[in-house]
């Protein structure tokens, strides 16, 4: 994150010095184009709090942790294909899901759907790349995550 | 009346969330707090992506991109973009208009959507996440799953869509 902002500034720094004028065009595009999408995502992260509500934590760990077999990893890849749980609960959650038995293939459907797949997001996903390859990136996606699931259960 | 048109449900949302504060509706303050979370989220990230996003439009040259991520860029387009992707942080939403732009200055289709596949599986900070709770075994074998699968949907994603393909402004 600090270095995000570091070299956002060095790069702002270093294109002012060479041109004011190129700068001012690229911030204002950048600022058009972040004010465009800006609606649409608040929305989103609206519905998501709602969701992340309806469904809570303790929900998602005592419906992945009773599955297992093939039943466990489609339920994993389709909860972490709806939810949009960002890394830093993600992978707190997936531990405490191993911790409670739930094998390390269900465990990596899960964070990898989770990843990979965002269904409420859909719609932004939509609006730049078209319905057809959305839906698309997002349905192969879907299913890597259950392939690299099975792959992880024959190693780990 | 337009600003209130398209920020119909953000209003619907505030008001909702307000009202819940005020009158103590406890799902209401639970689902303002999952909000908040992510609008923090958002607000560290998005702005700078969208400035870098727009200085690298005015700075890059289309004839630099094309030669190194374009249509005839071979194995090193995917190192680029792979490589890319790993350095960045965010929410894979952050991703989109870096597709678009990447997709402006005249990436291959392929090679957008091998971006977009290591921007949600490899990038750096959700891998040193991934090693502390999950461990080094499991991060790396995933990873090593992962990056020849979302090879084959950039693959599979232009051999759908055709090399004319363009992402949208968003």
């Amino acid at each position: 994150m600090a270095l995000l902002i570091l070299f956002t500034v060095v790069c702002l720094a270093v294109s002012l010095v060479v041109d004011q004028r190129k700068t001012m065009t690229g911030v204002k595009r950048g600022l058009d184009m972040f004010l465009n999408v800006l609606p649409a995502l608040l929305a989103i992260l609206a519905l998501v709090s709602v969701a992340l509500y309806l469904v809570p934590e303790p929900l998602i760990i005592e419906f992945l942790g009773r599955r297992s077999g093939v039943l466990g990893v489609l339920i994993a890849a389709a909860v972490g294909a709806i939810a949009l749980i960002p890394p830093f609960i993600a992978f707190p959650l997936a531990n405490i899901l191993h911790s409670k038995g739930v094998s390390y293939s269900v465990v990596a459907v899960f964070v990898t759907s989770l990843i990979m797949v965002g269904f409420v997001t859909l719609p932004l996903e939509i609006r730049y790349f078209g319905k057809k390859a959305a839906l698309l990136r997002n349905a192969l996606s879907l299913i890597a995550a259950i392939i690299i699931g099975g792959l992880i259960g024959l190693f780990l | 009346m337009k600003v209130v048109k398209r920020y119909f449900w953000v209003i619907i949302f505030v008001l909702f969330s307000t009202g819940s504060l005020l009158l103590g509706f406890e799902p209401g303050e639970l689902i303002y707090r999952n909000f908040t979370q992510f609008l923090l989220e958002l607000v560290a990230f998005l702005p700078l992506m969208f400035l870098l996003v727009g200085l690298f439009d005015v700075w890059v040259p289309k004839e630099a991109i094309e030669k190194h991520i374009g249509g005839r860029s071979g194995f090193a387009g995917a190192f680029w973009v792979i490589l890319l992707a790993m350095l960045q942080a965010g929410p894979l939403y952050a991703a989109f208009p870096v597709a678009y732009l990447l997709s402006k200055k005249g990436a291959s289709v392929r090679n957008i959507f091998i971006y977009i596949g290591a921007f949600s599986c490899l990038k750096l900070p959700l891998l040193t996440f991934e090693v502390s709770f999950l461990g080094w075994r499991f991060m790396l074998l995933r990873s090593l799953f992962t990056l020849p699968l979302f090879i084959v949907i950039g693959l599979i994603m232009e051999r759908v869509l055709g090399q004319g393909y363009k992402v949208k402004a968003g």
